[in-house]
């Protein structure tokens, strides 16, 4: 019963999005930057592989993170604005339920925008690899059609299920869908930094400062670790036991961030 | 009969502000019982605690001392509201979907397999009459479509206890009437409706029992027409065969006298005067008795009276 309902909440978050069309015009401008990718293709004698490669695993996580972090806060807020959540829970619904049920919806719809815009990626290096003359392609650090392109779109996956995760849970206690925006975009920028954060300490010769900036380096989710494009573009060995780490870390931290969401909606009120 | 809704000393406060220590008191000790079965209004002047109350009921809001119970447990247990049916007030919902999908969401929630739910979408729609709308967007219906699809996602596990916070709310008359022929179906299945209002009318021709609220605390409650009649205004009483004369002579004794014929008159005493000594006194001077009548408060005149 509980997977049922839980399956209910994430099947009518999808249909919801999929109708949206917020979500087509983000996917859209994705696309756009593949089709500038295009245009360099035009203008660059061997390196437009790596350019081409680069600029669509960015333009993936760009629209990744924009879906993520839009359509994450308002998953909540968007009930409660409208006033739909008297609805929904009035009804035999744990709270726990709905929670896990609209996170889940907004990770599926990532996740087929995601392999959505790949799959274009990867038509668009298949053109070029068979379009390209045989001394170009020798030139290239890795094929075409790399599957290690998978790794970085991965990981980029699991990213985004921890942003999509945090996001949610600025939004169970905040009444303002654009204050939560702002601290998951401000945490998630913090993320991409937490390396530097971690080791201001050795930089710097202030040592409460330095502590206090270090603290918060360890306590923010650790995003620069799912970033493994330059290693998959340049056709550089990438460690497996990285890529094991991330995953397990993404998912540690979804769940305690799934969690502490689930702990804030179980108390709150809704006049 | 064992109460299906109990609230006993409810209390309920919402902080005032950051900068204010005391709270806004919502609701004060307020104390009430709906047995199985009948109509049971909740009404009260704006911002009495009608929906605050009807909330804490289906378990949106918590109480802050007191406790409120449906079938018996905790609005907040899952189990409780599984024989529950809410429409909130003004209700909105995803304006993407249609009503048919919409509702067999809300059915799904209720546990229903997938094959149920269609099946029960259509029920309910049929029930509020938007069976031949089913399949339009939300965003397409009127107020009182709308209106009428929270109702029918109310009903769509089929409960035993139905709680509807303002339904008439927002409705031209037809549409009113429309919501009134529902809420007497379900008490003919014999459902319990429990409904808020201030539209008294609507009131007095649903309910079988009432509760008044003012300024968050209960001011009247029990029986409609033990109700009204506690607040009665006196006694109409017709005679036939009375001269103007003698009727000119009544005086201080009777409040009106209307002239009904040449000889019928119609005579309205106090709630005080007893009708058997007036009538035993125009007997004597050869008039009859034709009817005594009495004159009871109306729902308007009783919850005026009472929430002042």
């Amino acid at each position: 019963m509980t997977a049922r309902r839980i399956g209910l909440v994430a099947w009518h978050v999808l249909k919801q999005n999929v109708r949206d069309r917020v979500l087509y015009s983000i996917a859209a401008f994705a696309l756009l930057l593949v089709a500038a990718a295009l245009v360099i293709d035009q203008m660059t004698a061997g390196q437009d592989l790596k350019i081409i490669k680069d600029l669509g695993l960015a333009a993936i996580e760009l629209a990744g993170v924009l879906m993520s972090v839009f359509v994450g806060v308002s998953l909540v807020a968007h009930e409660i604005d409208r006033r739909s959540i008297f609805n929904v829970l009035s009804k035999p619904l744990p709270r726990w339920e709905f929670i896990v049920g609209k996170y889940s919806g907004l990770v599926m719809t990532l996740a087929m925008n995601v392999a959505a815009l790949t799959g274009v990626l990867y038509l668009t290096l298949f053109w070029m690899g068979s379009t390209s003359p045989d001394n170009v392609r020798m030139s290239w650090e890795a094929p075409a059609t790399d599957p290690r392109l998978l790794v970085s779109v991965g990981l980029m996956t699991a990213e985004l299920a921890l942003l999509t995760a945090i996001a949610l849970f600025f939004s169970t206690f905040s009444s303002s869908a654009m204050l939560s925006a702002v601290l998951t975009v401000g945490l998630f920028i913090a993320g991409l930094e937490s390396d530097a954060l971690r080791q201001f300490n050795l930089t710097v010769d202030a040592p409460v400062a330095g502590r206090l900036v270090t603290t918060v380096g360890w306590l923010v989710p650790a995003f620069s670790l799912f970033d493994v494009k330059t290693e998959v573009v340049h056709g550089l060995p990438i460690n497996p036991g990285r890529i094991w780490f991330s995953l397990a870390y993404a998912a540690v931290y979804s769940v305690v961030a799934i969690t502490a969401a689930v702990l804030v909606f179980s108390r709150r009120e809704f006049r | 009969m064992a109460a299906i809704v109990r609230t006993e000393h409810l209390t309920k406060d919402f902080p005032a502000g950051f900068w204010r220590s005391r709270p806004q008191r919502a609701l004060d000790d307020v104390s009430i019982e709906v047995p199985a079965g009948g109509v049971f209004g909740l009404l009260g002047p704006n911002g009495a605690g009608k929906s605050t109350t009807l909330k804490v009921l289906v378990g949106l809001l918590k109480p802050t001392k007191g406790r409120a119970e449906i079938f018996g447990r905790a609005p907040r247990e899952v189990s409780a509201r599984a024989r529950l049916g809410f429409l909130p007030e003004n209700p909105s919902f995803y304006d993407e979907l249609s009503a048919e999908e919409l509702l067999s969401y809300f059915a799904g929630l209720c546990g229903y397999s997938a094959s149920e739910r269609r099946a029960r979408a259509t029920r309910a729609l049929d029930l509020v009459g938007l069976g031949d709308d089913r399949r339009r967007r939300l965003r397409q219906y009127s107020k009182g479509m709308v209106q009428r699809v929270g109702i029918a996602q109310a009903l769509v596990n089929d409960p035993e206890l139905v709680i509807l916070d303002e339904p008439m709310s927002g409705l031209d008359p037809v549409g009113r009437h429309d919501v009134r022929q529902i809420i007497v179906r379900l008490r003919d299945e014999g459902r319990t409706v429990v409904f808020s209002s201030h539209i008294l009318p609507d009131a007095e021709l649903l309910c079988t029992r009432v509760g008044i609220l003012a300024k968050g605390r209960v001011v009247a409650f029990g029986g409609l027409s033990e109700l009204t009649a506690s607040a009665s205004r006196g006694w109409e009483v017709v005679f036939d065969g009375l001269t103007e004369d003698t009727a000119s002579r009544l005086g201080g004794r009777v409040r009106r006298v209307t002239r009904i014929t040449a000889s019928r008159y119609s005579l309205e005493i106090e709630a005080a005067e007893r009708p058997e000594t007036l009538v035993a006194d125009l007997s004597a001077a050869g008039a009859s008795l034709v009817s005594v009548t009495p004159l009871r408060a109306t729902l308007e005149e009783f919850f005026l009276q009472v929430s002042k």
